[in-house]
């Protein structure tokens, strides 16, 4: 078996694919020493080395743009090239906030109320009006991050309305499209969830505490800097309320493989759908790795199951 | 019930490595190394200038006729006729001394480190101009030295700025022990400290018996006349000279010096021991035999010539290209120049839109310890060839007009938090 772990990209998150991408190859040449495993960075000269040297599939460990917009995934899908993961169309769907907010939100999964708007909106209407009618909507404090993005960049917390024209440049460097959307106090927690022979299965949830109010970059790669519980530290039913939401998230946007849903739970029992990973990171801080470990179950051994599978079927 | 830091080590760690963290500005350099990007960034010399058939040569050479010796532990002062060869270097900017006064280092990063090292204590206070070598600011606060930004202005380190510094660590019970200066096409300012200028701080530094630490990797590379005459060529007992080969011959060698009084090489000779043991005898014996066997100051001028038409590409178009209100330094040698944004402008905001047009610089708050430099950028034009220096200011020129009508839309003078040490990727890498 030939197998090729995609990582690198273009993306912010570059470096984080990267170490996702070393992390997955590893553990799968440890479970499979018969199989020839290669990484490489994702360039123009991606196809030719497809074409010569064409793999039996592709392991897609890019985050961000490219990565998990559907993109790279359309031309694995028009090469037919067998990958694990989502399909190209419903990562796109996925990879897009407000979209999948809406998507599962019809289905009758909460999610905090948000606005989603392009820099445009903002010079040709005015910011200020904009904003106002912004908070008077949602109330403060808000969440404002980009649209299409990972690792918590250009996202921030503002409680104040004069915070919030220096959070949506923050936002806009990393995209054309800025997502406000209502902050939800509550416990911060991420359920990932794999197939395995047909089955949809979820894993522990994972309780994210960042020593800041938010879990971003930093808080995510510098190991020591966060403390995770798992599973989290929840009530029976809270945590079946996570994982149904996040096999619900999983099914209803029709994704495959694994994915990884990041959500709130409120002390009234509910679970607020945040954003889904289509390419959940798999670095030594990720959570993806922390929730299988707990579930004593190997990144190798289910990986290299999705690739038996995603050969044998796709 | 306490959860998992993923780390079992996090309550080992010293105070100092909990600045140690990632961070958003090098993820976005991880992106800037990727050939697509014109990385404006990292002050990289253009080895590919060398001679790499004599280089080789060389190398050979040293490991066929002197191997054993290139391949054993060393002095831990350096390589004795290596040090009698960097005396016919520093000549070329003034500096006489004994080779004994000499230590070789690796790189003169290492130099930096063991001058800290002996001189500072937690808490003492080290004078650096403003803008300041992010690499020396790592080092300054590795040993947690409270570091002072002094003023400059087109002529360098202002000196009523640094009697006013001075008088201020002073009144806070303070004890400043060095005052760390680069008076050759600064980095990241490039800007040169007239001679004037260099004897009015000397005296200062005399006057109030703190030692100078000057810093001098990219004296030999100056586009005008001849090389800038060193602190150091006017007193001997004042000033710790600090020169490496990274630029003139291959920083990959990773050889530096430094040239001290009597007793503060004595101790840094012990501080090499203690940090390294030795300097790699192989890089010292290859740049020795180099220095020996090749035209090395014509190699100097070819490097003069690269990095002139690089700036030239650089400074011609930032004048064709930029938006009203950026304004930059033109330097006379070095690798690098200090943009200034239109005002309300912040360079570490703009950085992710920057990498996603695929140019990178270095946003200026790296240069400062306290947050300054927020409006500033540092630009370096020593590694791209001079058309993709046109296309990277290209790129950069459309991100400010993007930025400016952000601005605009929002009315802002937006931050997003400085970022400081750990946060810079390393100093000379893209």
């Amino acid at each position: 078996m030939h197998v090729l772990v995609l990582s690198g990209g273009l993306s912010a998150e570059r470096d984080v694919s990267l170490r996702s991408g070393r992390r997955v190859a590893e553990a799968l040449r440890t479970e499979r020493p018969d199989w020839e495993v290669r990484e490489q960075d994702v360039d123009a000269g991606l196809l030719d080395r497809l074409a010569q040297h064409r793999p039996d599939c592709i392991i897609p460990l890019l985050h961000g743009a490219a990565g998990e917009d559907g993109a790279l995934r359309n031309v694995l899908e028009s090469l037919n090239i067998p990958f694990i993961g989502s399909s190209a169309a419903a990562s796109r769907l996925a990879f897009d906030k407000p979209i999948a907010k809406r998507l599962v939100e019809i289905a009758g999964v909460s999610t905090p109320a948000c606005v989603a708007m392009p820099q445009s909106t903002f010079r040709e209407l005015g910011a200020t009006g904009v904003l106002d009618a912004v908070v008077a909507s949602l109330g403060l404090p808000i969440v404002v991050k980009p649209t299409k993005g990972g690792s918590a960049l250009g996202t921030s917390v503002v409680h104040t309305a004069a915070e919030l024209p220096s959070a949506m440049v923050g936002a806009f460097a990393y995209g054309e499209v800025a997502l406000m959307e209502r902050h939800v106090a509550g416990v911060e927690v991420s359920v990932s969830v794999f197939e395995r022979v047909g089955d949809v299965l979820a894993l522990s949830a994972v309780e994210i505490v960042p020593e800041g109010e938010l879990y971003d970059y930093a808080a995510r790669y510098t190991a020591g800097t966060t403390e995770f519980f798992c599973p989290a530290r929840l009530t029976d039913e809270q945590a079946l309320a996570a994982q149904a939401l996040a096999l619900d998230v999983h099914v209803l946007l029709g994704l495959r493989d694994w994915s990884r849903t990041d959500m709130i739970l409120t002390p009234d029992g509910t679970a607020w759908f945040l954003e889904v990973n289509v390419a959940p990171g798999m670095t030594e801080t990720s959570l993806f790795p922390q929730a299988l470990l707990a579930a004593e179950i190997g990144l190798g051994t289910l990986t290299a199951e999705l690739v038996e599978t995603a050969v044998l079927e796709r | 019930m306490s959860g998992s830091r993923l780390d079992p080590w996090v309550d080992s760690y010293a105070s100092r490595a909990h600045a140690m963290r990632a961070s958003e500005i090098r993820a976005l350099f991880a992106v800037a190394s990727r050939p697509e990007v014109v990385s404006l960034a990292g002050g990289m010399p253009f080895v590919q200038a060398l001679p790499i058939d004599m280089l080789l040569e060389t190398a050979q050479r040293v490991l066929r006729e002197r191997g054993a010796q290139a391949l054993q532990y060393g002095s831990g002062q350096g390589d004795v006729t290596l040090r009698e060869q960097i005396l016919q270097v520093i000549g070329e900017v003034g500096v006489t001394a004994h080779p004994d006064d000499i230590i070789v280092t690796t790189g003169s990063q290492m130099a930096l480190d063991l001058v800290t090292r002996v001189f500072c204590d937690p808490g003492d206070v080290v004078l650096v101009e403003s803008p300041s070598y992010v690499g020396a600011l790592g080092v300054f606060r590795a040993y947690e030295c409270d570091v002072v930004h002094v003023a400059m202005d087109d002529e360098g380190l202002v000196p009523s700025a640094l009697d006013e510094a001075i008088v201020a660590v002073r009144a806070a019970g303070k004890r400043a022990k060095l005052i760390y200066t680069i008076p050759n096409f600064h980095n990241p300012a490039g800007i040169t400290q007239g001679q004037a200028r260099r004897a009015e701080l000397l005296a200062i530094a005399q006057r109030e018996g703190i030692a100078i630490l000057e810093d001098d990797p990219y004296g030999l590379l100056g586009f005008e006349g001849e090389p800038p005459r060193a602190i150091r060529a006017n007193d001997p007992d004042g000033v710790i000279y600090l020169g490496s080969f990274s630029k003139t011959i291959a920083s990959g060698l990773r050889v530096g010096w430094a040239v001290a009084p009597h007793g503060v090489r004595e101790k840094l000779v012990l501080a090499n021991e203690a940090a390294v043991l030795c300097p790699s005898n192989y890089a010292q014996l290859t740049i020795s035999e180099y220095l020996a066997t090749q035209p090395w100051r014509e190699q100097i001028k070819t490097f003069q010539e690269v990095y002139r038409e690089r700036r030239d590409a650089l400074l011609e178009s930032l004048q064709a290209l930029m938006p009203e209100g950026t304004t930059w330094t033109i330097p006379a040698g070095g690798f690098y120049s200090w943009l200034t944004l239109p005002h309300g402008l912040d360079a570490t905001a703009m950085l992710p839109r920057a990498v996603a047009s695929l140019v990178a610089y270095v946003p200026g708050t790296g240069f400062y310890v306290d947050g300054q430099g927020r409006q500033n950028l540092r630009l370096s034009y020593c590694y791209p060839e001079p058309d993709r220096i046109r296309e990277g200011v290209r790129r950069l020129a459309g991100v400010i007009e993007s930025e400016l009508e952000l601005a605009e839309t929002f009315g802002t003078t937006h931050s997003r938090g400085a970022f400081t040490g750990s946060s810079v990727p390393a100093p000379d890498l893209r």
